[in-house]
């Protein structure tokens, strides 16, 4: 049988084979959220340099020409450095913390638990997973230290600007070259751990554990792996044509005749559009690796807390499946002003608005589910509603990209900042924060404070609407992106509300400073958890907090129901648990 | 109420169970091999990989007149007979492997010998091509040659490196299930052929 071929390694002996170089699959979901820690502190840093130079273009901030004495000389960031700021916070966020987090952390720290599996199908290749997807970010990160600053060109590295080389600005050279090797080694991380997550669900369940039985972040991190492992082989080969680009004289994405720099550039006959159609084919699915996680994750905790089954829970699935198909559908709609025929931009539209069905199918059932409800108003309960709210937010001004005549006036503005910043961003950070809060007792054996985490909870909250709203009204009044300072007459009126937005962008990051000490201080000496504080029904919950080594304590768990079983029960408990023989369900 | 007829007496229906019911209920795990479950998941996602160059090429052939068709070195189809041989030795060596007898182990030596020559034989042709004058960056043409020789290269040398970790195992008769490993990476081989086939037939049609 598969169980007994899976669990190849004994328990580790010594620090590093227990921690460090660890080929258990909880202490890898560890690092890869350690390493989401570290990373979405350095994009958020960031995202705090950017948004005080758009507030007071010209005011110094102090120390920072030490970092970069080229990109901001006397402390005042210049238009390159603006550009270079935004490519490495987009790329951080995007890749090392919105993809690592929700689904190679939670997910390989929590599905082959989940399934009542020992290990991941492959830990080896698990381990080496991590290690690349570490190896990647020190890659990117060296950008900043190593040739003339990291790239310019967005986290969507569009050619023929990101093909050409130094030529095109500093950070195009060395800081380039190194963002694409950073992507190509992270793709190869990303496929190395969808086909783990992918063949452990399949072959790796429990006796009794049914797909139709599966815990709903499983069938997330499940369905999100299919999109991942797609995805990543097509972003891959792409990166590779572009170092080649860059490094070798060919010519797949630069046209000829360009000059840049009053430099004619030797390449002829490339197709900057060509780039653009292989990232988007990854880009826009890539956007649901970073989401569907939180989907799950949320479908998982939200019944807990409402103390109802999740309403329609084969009809979540369903659109999860639709999401994940329809997401390879829609990626030309990134690309309405590229020069696109209206006849191609409808092909694109149509199922972009499509899309949107099972989106709201979906957040239907969560708001179907808390109606009626006693809720439990606990921290992961809070972002698990917050979650519900920045995603509807975020989603609806999503219906008015998704039209091509509409998206020609709103692309290039801050509207489009808010809108992915808020379905996105925020949202999967919610999903992520309502995930921590939630397994933290699992994953650490201790209890996280609920005071502080719901100050970080409202703070957070709050401070995300002061910050993204407004940047749809921005967008609306004609507000453009990626401009460093607003110098032009009729953008000079909206500089008092990019004051307010900054205002409140660091007040939320100082919010964050809750989250991290009651994270610090719960990993060092919070209150024991018990096994099961939240009355929880799937597998995690029925071993230690946190779990031994090979999950179960040497007995593989048997499963006897689905996880949806909250309510009143004939035992005077309101739920039962996946693998409890007991046979009463919900009355 | 008048004008309306009285409804038939209705018999109360059975307690319907409750949904959970109808889930499957004998569930074993699953007889698959995780292994063998990889590879597959491997060869599709290389599949896509290969789709969305193959895409990138028909792209790049109609962006512009720069295309530059030169004929295939003969070689190529040496190497191809090469490939498809150390498959069926391949073969040939897993259906006579047991757990209990390595009378088939000659065949895994055979195909590792035969993978390695089909490699040298690939890198022989990128130099009579280079003696040509059509390196990677001579023409779109030439570039995608390279590139999709060079990356199929390297999976056909992730797959040398398997077999050799298959050898391994086998020798060590008390490992676990070596078996499994060796139908893995003959499925893995395989797909090699296979795909050196595909991209044979678009290089050749194409470049």
């Amino acid at each position: 049988m598969s169980q007994t071929t899976a669990h190849h390694h004994a328990p580790p002996r010594g620090f590093l084979r227990t921690h460090v170089f660890s080929v258990d699959h909880k202490v890898i979901g560890k690092q890869y959220l350690d390493l989401a820690l570290v990373a979405v502190c350095t994009g958020m840093v960031l995202s705090w340099l950017m948004r005080f130079h758009l507030a007071w273009p010209e005011t110094p901030i102090p120390g920072l020409d030490r970092v970069s004495p080229n990109g901001a000389a006397g402390g005042v960031i210049t238009p390159e450095y603006y550009l270079a700021l935004m490519t490495m916070h987009g790329t951080i966020m995007v890749f090392f913390v919105l993809t690592t987090a929700p689904f190679a952390g939670f997910g390989n720290y929590f599905l082959p638990i989940q399934v009542g599996a020992e290990d991941m199908a492959f830990p080896r290749i698990n381990m080496a997973s991590f290690w690349v997807t570490l190896l990647a970010f020190l890659v990117l990160v060296s950008g900043f230290v190593v040739g003339d600053g990291p790239p310019l060109s967005g986290w969507t590295a569009y050619a023929p600007l990101s093909a050409v080389g130094k030529d095109a600005g500093p950070g195009q050279g060395v800081g380039q070259t190194l963002w694409a090797v950073s992507i190509t080694l992270f793709c190869v991380a990303q496929l190395l751990g969808a086909l783990n997550f992918i063949t452990t669900t399949l072959d790796l369940r429990t006796k009794g554990m049914s797909l139709a039985r599966m815990p709903y972040a499983t069938w997330a991190w499940f369905i999100t792996s299919v999109i991942g492992l797609i995805a990543f082989a097509v972003l891959m080969p792409a990166c590779i044509l572009l170092i080649l680009d860059r490094v070798a004289g060919t010519s797949f994405f630069i046209p000829g005749g360009l000059v840049i720099s009053d430099r004619l550039q030797p390449h002829s006959g490339g197709s900057p559009l060509l780039w653009q159609h292989l990232f988007w084919f990854f880009g826009h699915p890539e956007v649901y690796i970073a989401i569907l996680p939180g989907f799950g994750i949320i479908s998982q905790i939200l019944p807990v807390f409402a103390r109802k089954p999740l309403l329609g829970p084969r009809v979540l699935i369903a659109c999860l499946i639709a999401i994940a198909f329809l997401s390879y559908t829609v990626w030309g709609h990134h690309m309405f002003l590229s020069g696109m025929s209206p006849f191609s931009a409808t092909l694109f539209s149509v199922p972009t608005l499509v899309i949107t069905i099972p989106a709201t199918i979906v957040t239907l059932l969560w708001i179907g589910t808390i109606y009626g409800a006693k809720l439990r108003f606990t921290t992961p309960a809070l972002f698990c509603l917050g979650f519900v709210s920045v995603f509807v937010s975020g989603g609806i001004s999503g219906f008015f990209l998704a039209q091509p005549s509409i998206d020609t006036y709103l692309h290039g503005t801050y509207f489009v900042v808010g809108h992915f910043h808020f379905v996105m961003g925020v949202a999967a950070m919610f999903g992520i924060f309502a995930g921590t809060y939630f397994w933290a007792p699992k994953m650490f054996g201790r209890l996280m404070n609920e005071t502080l985490g719901k100050w970080h909870f409202w703070l957070t909250f709050i401070g995300v609407y002061c910050v993204f709203m407004p940047m749809h009204f921005l967008g609306l009044a004609g507000n453009v992106r990626r401009y460093s300072a607003f110098t032009d007459d009729y953008l000079k009126p909206m500089i008092p509300l990019h004051q307010f937005i900054t205002i409140a962008a660091l007040f939320t990051g100082a919010a964050q400073l809750i989250f991290l000490v009651n994270l610090v201080r719960t990993r060092l000496r919070g209150p024991k958890a018990p096994d099961n504080p939240w009355e929880a029904t799937t597998l995690e919950w029925s071993t230690t907090s946190p779990p031994p080594f090979d999950n179960f304590g040497g007995r593989p768990p048997v499963v006897h129901r689905g996880p949806n079983e909250y309510g009143a029960t004939a035992g005077g408990s309101d739920y039962v648990m996946q693998a409890s023989p007991q046979s009463a369900g919900p009355a | 109420m008048p004008g309306i007829a009285t409804p038939p007496a209705q018999t109360v229906p059975p307690p319907v169970a409750p949904p959970t019911a109808t889930l499957r209920t004998t569930t074993d795990p699953s007889p698959l091999e995780p292994a063998q479950t990889g590879v597959w998941l491997a060869i599709g996602t290389i599949c896509m990989s290969f789709a969305a160059l193959t895409s990138a090429m028909v792209v790049r052939q109609g962006a512009a007149q720069d295309w530059r068709h030169f004929p295939l070195p003969h070689l190529l189809y040496v190497n191809t007979a090469v490939l498809l041989a150390s498959s069926g030795t391949l073969e040939w060596s897993r259906r006579r492997i047991t757990v209990a007898r390595l009378a088939g182990l000659s065949g895994v030596y055979l195909t590792l010998a035969l993978g390695l020559l089909f490699v040298t034989g690939q890198v022989i042709a990128w130099r009579q091509l280079a003696a040509q004058g059509l390196f990677l960056a001579t023409a779109p043409s030439s570039a995608f040659f390279y590139v999709f020789t060079a990356l199929h290269g390297l999976h056909v040398l992730g797959g040398l490196a398997a077999l050799l970790y298959v050898l391994r195992r086998l020798r060590r008769i008390g490992g676990p299930a070596p078996g499994v490993a060796l139908r893995a990476a003959a499925l893995y081989w395989h797909f090699m052929g296979a795909l050196w086939l595909y991209l044979l037939v678009i290089l050749a049609t194409r470049v």
